[in-house]
């Protein structure tokens, strides 16, 4: 039986898409099957920033409703073996995904892989609960920025009340990704710092994902930081958060850039 | 940029922590239950408009969430005009 995933925010913009495809990859490259699964109806974007856009026939709102069945829906990755994408549609019907079909479809999805990961919308309405749900354990991408510290403590709030595993009287397993994390700045105290976002939201550490350029030009290329440039810093963050995922104990750093002489010198950019 | 400047840019993080150890003490204890300050803010004015027609644009309410106390305050203005009694009337 795999484990069900949830990474949500409530803030939207934070890096609920690219950390669900950095982690996606990085669990698959280590061996573990994956499906990474869209649940922004409406709003799909996951196909996009996997380069899966040209390739999506179903989707996750078509197999809920019977349309399609789940193997037609599925789409291979590429370039990683043992990986899978479940995209979301583009219907604006706010209530085409239904509380069981999504049951069934979670179901099916933990019997055939190890990690079913659910990329949750922004907000709190309907599709940000369905993708909790049925979590086992969720990521809360977190931002150091009080609107963004704010809505995760009110997620926090909603996972240990309305998903499954808490109406059970169990727990879902909690923890926070900080991503665009500047450490020069957190030093100047211009910047909240990690102790500060772990003291409030009092939820252990997965993962440190610096600021870093490399992300933006992944979700460019349709290729996840963790495939298109493994040595980069965000994806050795990314690694380093998956392994902590599959129960490992990997020493937190901050990892940055390494930088030439020549960078250090000319390498400041304007704003 | 003047000195003062530079230095009150300094440093915000602080700043940003203490807000938000604030604001979600607050919302954690509201979590699942109704906002006080706003119940007892209806009630109040429930009350009164039921014995005289309260102007909405002569109501005045404040609210300070505190670290360990909050405040409303509510300030109506009430015309001398008898006719504005309802409790005569009826």
């Amino acid at each position: 039986m795999g484990k069900v995933l949830v990474v949500t925010s409530g803030k939207g913009g934070v890096g609920k898409t690219t950390s669900t495809a950095a982690l996606g990859v990085a669990l698959a490259q280590a061996g573990q099957t994956v499906v990474v699964v869209d649940f922004d109806v409406g709003l799909r974007n996951l196909d996009l920033v996997m380069g899966a856009e040209r390739r999506v026939v179903f989707d996750l709102v078509n197999v809920v409703q019977g349309v399609a069945k789940l193997p037609q829906a599925l789409i291979r990755d590429k370039r990683i073996e043992k990986l899978w994408l479940l995209p979301a549609s583009q219907t604006r019907d706010k209530d085409a995904l239904t509380e069981q079909g999504v049951a069934n479809v979670i179901r099916d999805l933990r019997a055939k892989f190890d990690w079913v990961i659910c990329d949750s919308p922004a907000g709190i309405e309907r599709g940000a609960t369905l993708a909790m749900r049925f979590a086992d354990t969720a990521v809360i991408v977190t931002n150091p920025e009080v609107s963004s510290v704010r809505d995760s403590d009110r997620i926090i709030g909603l996972l240990d009340s309305k998903t499954e595993k808490a109406e059970k009287g169990q727990r879902v397993d909690k923890h926070i990704l900080i991503t665009r994390y500047d450490a020069a700045r957190a030093a100047r105290g211009e910047m909240l710092n990690i102790d500060d976002v772990l003291e409030i939201l009092a939820i252990p550490l997965l993962g440190i994902i610096p600021e870093s350029e490399e992300i933006l030009r992944a979700s460019n290329l349709g290729s996840p930081v963790t495939i298109g440039n493994p040595a980069s810093a965000p994806a050795r963050a990314y690694v380093a958060a998956a392994c902590r995922l599959r129960g490992e104990e990997v020493p937190m750093i901050v990892p940055s850039e390494r930088k030439g002489l020549l960078d250090k010198l000319f390498g400041r950019r304007a704003a | 940029m003047s000195m003062f400047g530079l230095f009150s840019r300094r440093g915000s993080a602080p700043v940003a922590r203490e807000r938000l150890q604030i604001l979600l003490a607050h919302e954690r204890a509201e979590r699942g239950q109704p906002d006080l300050l706003a119940i007892l803010r209806d009630e109040i004015l429930a009350v009164i408009s039921r014995h005289i027609s309260i102007e909405r644009d002569n109501v005045q309410i404040k609210m300070d969430r505190g670290n360990s106390a909050s405040t409303l305050e509510i300030d109506i203005e009430i015309p001398n005009a008898a006719d504005l009694l309802v409790a005569a009337r009826a």
